[in-house]
């Protein structure tokens, strides 16, 4: 005998086209005029954000970082519907993520200045630090939300991978401790087409990422990441079902308008015409033409927003430049709990240097 | 107190946290109906139940890397890794992320998780089940390596460590997991983490060595039947090192004599001696020697006894050594 014991299906969520057109039926309520204008503000000040940074990093101001021009609806969409007490676990390209979750500016332009200490999240604000290796903090988020769990709390978990995070081992240990434990977890993958310059297409040869969560018995959506609506949509959705043990992981389909860093070139391997392409699906110019149709915008309103980000990024430049070095010793500081007695002589080597 | 084995210590331990504090878990492989493959964790899960004493799926990165999660958000976690050889996926969540949560946020976060694996060769194992790996451990910043020798110290250390704020490396020698009984208190206690155990006074040669490595060196001692005065020092905590007892001891002595099972090259033992010769040269009167494991994979049953330093080859170099 044989039949069929499983089928399985992934829809695609699209709220808001890339030429301003919204399908009102979709539209989630939360989305007043009020909250657009905001989650358009949060990604022009992040697309500002990112290109200053951008700058001060060919100026020698900045070291290395990933720039994340292109995916701030995917960010933003996803970590607006976060209630205070959740959890954003990042990888290494979400700033405007943490933007929107109220991280000081200039702690971001400080770690990206080579100093640590941006990355001490303040102490109502529950973010990861930036994850650099690839995909291992997609365990974290899930110890974190099932520790949620254990402590009968309401919180839940935002966690952020990439595409070739997908193919790494511990991604599906993650996925599968998820589903076992039915922790109170959302995965967004911004599936932005390229892990440096490797194709989605020779990351895996699974039709869509979405379908990945299917094996671990969570559920799985693919979403127009560079649709800020959708994402908001797909993820309050998922938080809620979260809450009650049912994770979600979303593929959230965007590109990366930029290098894979600011130590990359793109251009080797991949095609103007692609990048072009992906430019006309901007994720901010298709808000700002949905408000203008709508009449909640106009240039006025534009001008006054390109000013006050201006003046935030220019303060957040003041405060960074005001911050002193650390003191060489700082490296020693956070290893233990207490210093182990090896740093006694460590630590003065390390002044003397 | 009762007359207790390693493995019952330990248990013994476990249980008395899990009381005590209702934020520690058990977690890994095996370790609730079935106790764990040693039986270390027997009987907890009746006591605990399984949400604090959790059958997680096989999956090693999967068990630390969500520990590590558990822990920066406020519970206890006490993971059990099976086989010390089969830790290795687990590397990459230890050395990069619990090593480094507190670092990375400026202690905003930390991890104060234990990974408990039973470690060491002499049981006449398969593959991957005998490896002494401590050194790999000891070397990352921002782990502690804990390493007990006897059924009193196992318990009094698992519990120090359960208590402590850093993420610690607990290796348990499986050699003496039920080799050794002794008289254990029942109740609550631990033992200083950092600090060595002089087990031994002596003044002609100190003697260091940790885990199975301290009966070892026992056995010796019992051999040389007092033809010297011989000082043994079981270090207990491998990282952090505790150099001062093992400074003043040589400083009296002169002579120095470090055991381990681990292979040669690269391992503690080099470690030590190098501490030794950077703060101690000149109260030598002979070189420091180490007794190790040879720089090979540990053999199957066949060969198994040629591999693990024995007490003559620990004789051997306090002969060398005395006879410089």
């Amino acid at each position: 005998m044989q039949k069929v014991i499983q089928k399985f299906e992934i829809e695609h969520l699209q709220i808001l086209d890339e030429k301003g057109n919204c399908d009102e039926k979709l539209k989630p309520k939360e989305l007043t005029p009020q909250v657009i204008k905001k989650l358009y503000e949060l990604m022009v000040l992040s697309r500002m954000f990112d290109e200053k940074m951008f700058a001060m990093q060919r100026q020698g101001r900045l070291y290395t970082f990933a720039q994340s021009k292109g995916q701030e609806a995917a960010d933003i969409g996803s970590t607006f519907p976060l209630e205070k007490s959740d959890w954003m676990v990042p990888y290494f390209r979400n700033w405007p993520s943490y933007i929107t979750r109220g991280y000081p500016l200039h702690m971001l332009l400080q770690y990206n200045s080579g100093d640590e200490r941006g990355m001490r999240c303040p102490k109502d604000i529950n973010c990861l630090p930036v994850c650099i290796p690839v995909g291992t903090q997609t365990a974290h988020a899930v110890g974190i939300a099932w520790a949620a769990k254990m402590k009968k709390e309401k919180s839940a978990v935002l966690c952020y991978l990439g595409d070739g995070a997908t193919s790494e081992g511990i991604f599906h240990e993650a996925m599968n401790f998820a589903g076992v434990f039915k922790v109170p977890i959302v995965f967004v993958c911004e599936n932005n087409q390229w892990a440096i310059s490797v194709p989605r297409s020779k990351q895996t040869a699974s039709e869509t990422l979405a379908q990945k969560a299917i094996a671990y018995g969570i559920n799985g959506i693919q979403v127009d990441g560079n649709d800020i609506f959708a994402m908001f949509l797909a993820t309050r959705d998922a938080l809620k079902n979260a809450r009650a043990g049912k994770p979600t992981f979303i593929e959230a389909y965007t590109y990366r308008l930029t290098d894979h860093t600011t130590s990359d070139d793109a251009k080797k391997y991949r095609s103007d015409d692609e990048l072009k392409q992906w430019q006309a699906k901007d994720p901010i110019s298709r808000v700002r033409m949905y408000m203008e149709k709508k009449k909640l915008w106009d240039k006025d309103a534009e001008g006054k927003l390109y000013k006050k980000n201006q003046q935030l990024i220019d303060d957040a430049i003041k405060k960074l430049e005001a911050i002193p070095k650390p003191d060489p010793t700082e490296m020693f500081d956070n290893m233990y709990s207490k210093d182990i007695p090896e740093y006694e002589e460590q630590k003065s080597l390390a002044v003397q240097q | 107190m009762t007359v207790m084995n390693m493995v019952q210590a330990l248990n013994s331990a476990l249980k008395l946290e899990l009381q005590n504090n209702k934020r520690v878990i058990i977690m890994g492989e095996d370790v609730g109906k079935d106790g764990g493959v040693f039986r270390v964790t027997d009987n907890l899960i009746k006591e605990f139940g399984e949400d604090r004493v959790i059958d997680t799926p096989l999956a090693e990165a999967g068990i630390v890397g969500t520990a590590i999660g558990l822990s920066i958000n406020g519970i206890k976690p006490v993971c059990e890794i099976q086989f010390d050889g089969f830790i290795y996926p687990a590397f990459d969540q230890l050395i990069c992320h619990a090593a480094r949560m507190r670092n990375r946020s400026r202690g905003r976060f930390t991890c104060p998780l234990v990974v408990r694996a039973p470690y060491g060769a002499g049981v006449k194992a398969l593959e991957h089940h005998s490896e002494s790996m401590e050194a790999l451990y000891a070397h990352t910043p921002g782990l502690k390596v804990v390493i007990p020798s006897s059924p009193y110290d196992a318990k009094g250390l698992l519990a120090a460590a359960i208590q402590a704020d850093d993420p610690i490396i607990f290796l348990e020698p499986k050699r003496l997991y039920r080799a050794i009984k002794e008289e254990v208190p029942d109740k609550r206690y631990t033992i200083e983490l950092g600090k060595a155990n002089v087990i031994q006074e002596g003044t002609d040669i100190t003697l260091i060595a940790w885990g199975s490595m301290v009966f070892t060196a026992k056995q010796a001692i019992a051999q040389l039947a007092g033809k010297y005065s011989i000082e043994l020092i079981d270090l207990r905590t491998l990282k952090p090192m505790d150099t001062k007892t093992i400074l003043s001891s040589v400083e009296k002595t002169g002579r120095c004599v470090i055991v381990q099972e681990a292979p040669s090259s690269g391992g503690l033992g080099s470690e030590i001696s190098a501490r030794i010769m950077e703060k101690a040269l000149l109260s030598l009167k002979a070189p420091v020697m180490r007794v190790s494991g040879f720089d090979t994979v540990v053999p199957l049953a066949k060969l198994e006894d040629h591999y693990i330093p024995t007490p003559a080859r620990v004789i051997g170099a306090i002969e060398d050594v005395m006879g410089f």
